[in-house]
């Protein structure tokens, strides 16, 4: 297909490609000014250029723990989800069982509520539990999203994978958990890494759970990032060096999975 | 797939740390809201059992009528721009090479951006005396100011979760084109088949699946939105931009009505349960109409 065709999704991609870098440009622009220069003038480039924004967060211990926090936050998260996820996503795709339909759509409509509504219990529920500002809260709390997005992607991974796989392993003898993780799970690849990346993402960009959950010890870098906003008015550059910042290691995360989203969801899907 | 799957009740087994999971993290909050929205809480001491009362305060408000056809607009239009533009990128990106690695790291920076940060950037971006979009369209000639214009905020809201959420719609169908065999596309230029026939028969129904989850995404996270508008414009001017979770977290946190506001977020919990419901389903159908239309063929 590489006649005239190619040409105008050349383009459009390249339209697509500038639209967003543009804003993505300008808080690059606004990390390297001052507060006067991005308040007073109009530049595309700054004209007095300035590290002092990120000097800031790597020298300042409330600053950089917020991106240490944030990672372990994401990393237990990211493993419970898909550990839970990976059995129940083989069951939907695999049996059919009293309920199958409904418990697989019910999964998502935990999705579904509003995070503002489940502030006060989650609330009240760790302060009784002891966990208030620590790691394993805000990863529990987050279960809510990532856990059933992680099932539905990967049941849609697994079901592209022929069934006769499944049998005859059984008929050369393997146990079910040595055939899931040596035959099985090398052929889902792809799905984990996929929704490794979803839950990645969603995990390390949520604020209002993140922040009614923590106070000190266990904020997030999204939670300490609010506190650019004082009495004494908004410190617009030390915030776009931080969304800087926060970009990077997803892009890293996504740049280990790129082989596996491209590779795509197994055939034979539906 | 024609066979069916095997009837196995131990499957229940497999399912169980999920179900443990969600009830922990989800169902036991709901339970909590539940209880509240029964309450007038005047003291942690002090509660009263109103039953119903609140819930029926909630139907008969003026204001979240309005929000809530406020949030309708909004989510239908997010659903009608990033579907089709999602689907057109994940059509364009390159499938091989370092190209491919390159937009797919370019097209995903979006995504990874704090939510409250989305919004600051858009604030300055926006202005037109200091920021680039802002300034594009003042020379352009037109009279931009999403402070004081409502249909300006409005759409610079629309066209920022644009910018925001595309990529996971392009990213989801991205992933489903991939696992298109190119015997596919070699049978349908011997057919001679269009570009839009080889979009319709073979590429969209291969993206059935992913697109239903992105669909349903987009529609239950739009209808949610809340960091993103509050930071830009705070829900002004005037309550132009005031969505269901703007007017809820005004209610809960503003007036410190917990009672009213559990009763709220349940009733705004069951209208997107009740509309995700609707659309999975309609998918569903017209998924499975597909496919016997396709099998007659």
């Amino acid at each position: 297909m590489n006649d005239n065709r190619t040409l105008p999704r050349t383009l459009f991609l390249v339209v697509y490609i500038v639209f967003a870098l543009l804003p993505i440009y300008w808080m690059i622009n606004m990390s390297f000014k001052t507060n006067e220069e991005i308040l007073s003038s109009f530049t595309f480039f700054p004209q007095h250029f300035t590290w002092d924004n990120y000097k800031t967060i790597f020298t300042d211990a409330s600053w950089y723990s917020g991106y240490i926090n944030s990672l372990i936050i994401v990393a237990i998260n990211m493993t419970i989800s898909i550990c839970v996820a990976l059995p129940a996503a083989y069951a939907f795709s695999r049996y059919s069982f009293l309920g199958d339909k409904h418990l697989f759509f019910w999964l998502l409509t935990n999705r579904m509520t509003p995070p503002a509504v489940f502030l006060l219990p989650f609330f009240q529920l760790y302060t009784t539990l002891g966990l208030m500002d620590t790691h394993i809260a805000v990863a529990l709390a987050h279960l809510v999203f990532n856990v059933p997005l992680a099932v539905w992607i990967l049941e849609g991974f697994m079901s592209g994978v022929p069934r006769e796989i499944d049998e005859t392993a059984y008929i050369d003898g393997y146990s079910f958990p040595r055939f899931f993780l040596t035959i099985f799970l090398p052929l889902i690849k792809a799905g984990v890494g996929v929704a490794a990346f979803f839950c990645f993402m969603f995990s390390w960009v949520e604020l209002l759970l993140a922040r009614t959950l923590t106070s000190v010890d266990a904020k997030p870098i999204v939670a300490t990032m609010t506190r650019t906003v004082s009495a004494a008015g908004m410190d617009w550059a030390t915030l776009a060096a931080a969304g800087v910042l926060t970009i990077v290691p997803g892009a890293i995360v996504i740049w280990f999975v790129r082989h596996y989203i491209a590779k795509g969801f197994a055939m034979g899907r539906v | 797939m024609s066979t069916i799957k095997p009837v196995n009740q131990k499957a229940w087994w497999l399912v169980l740390p999920v179900v443990v999971c969600v009830a922990f993290s989800a169902v036991l909050p709901l339970m909590t809201v539940v209880n509240y929205s029964l309450q007038d809480i005047i003291s942690p001491e002090r509660r009263v059992f109103v039953g119903t009362e609140w819930f029926a305060a909630a139907m008969r408000d003026e204001e979240l009528h309005s929000a809530l056809w406020r949030q309708l607009t909004f989510s239908l239009a997010v659903l009608t721009v990033e579907i089709p533009l999602g689907i057109m990128l994940a059509l364009s990106m390159p499938a091989k090479g370092w190209k491919a690695s390159a937009v797919l790291v370019v097209v995903a920076l979006s995504l990874l951006i704090p939510w409250n940060v989305v919004g600051t950037i858009w604030q300055i971006f926006g202005r037109a005396d200091i920021g680039l979009l802002g300034a594009m369209l003042q020379k352009m000639g037109f009279d931009y100011n999403y402070t004081g214009n409502a249909t300006h905020a409005w759409l610079t809201v629309l066209v920022m979760d644009v910018w925001h959420w595309t990529p996971l719609v392009a990213l989801l169908c991205y992933a489903g084109l991939r696992s298109i065999p190119d015997a596919y596309y070699q049978a349908a230029r011997i057919d001679g088949a269009s570009r839009f026939a080889v979009f319709r028969y073979i590429q969209l129904p291969k993206m059935r699946g992913v697109l239903m989850i992105a669909v349903l995404l987009r529609f239950m996270d739009s209808f949610m939105i809340y960091t993103e508008p509050f930071v830009l414009t705070g829900g002004g001017p005037g309550n132009a931009t005031t969505f269901l979770s703007e007017y809820l977290t005004q209610k809960a946190v503003g007036q410190f009505d917990v009672g009213p506001a559990a009763a709220f977020s349940l009733i705004y919990f069951l209208i997107i349960l009740l509309l995700c419901f609707i659309l999975y389903n309609w998918m569903q159908r017209v998924g499975t109409a597909d496919k016997e239309g396709a099998g007659h063929e």
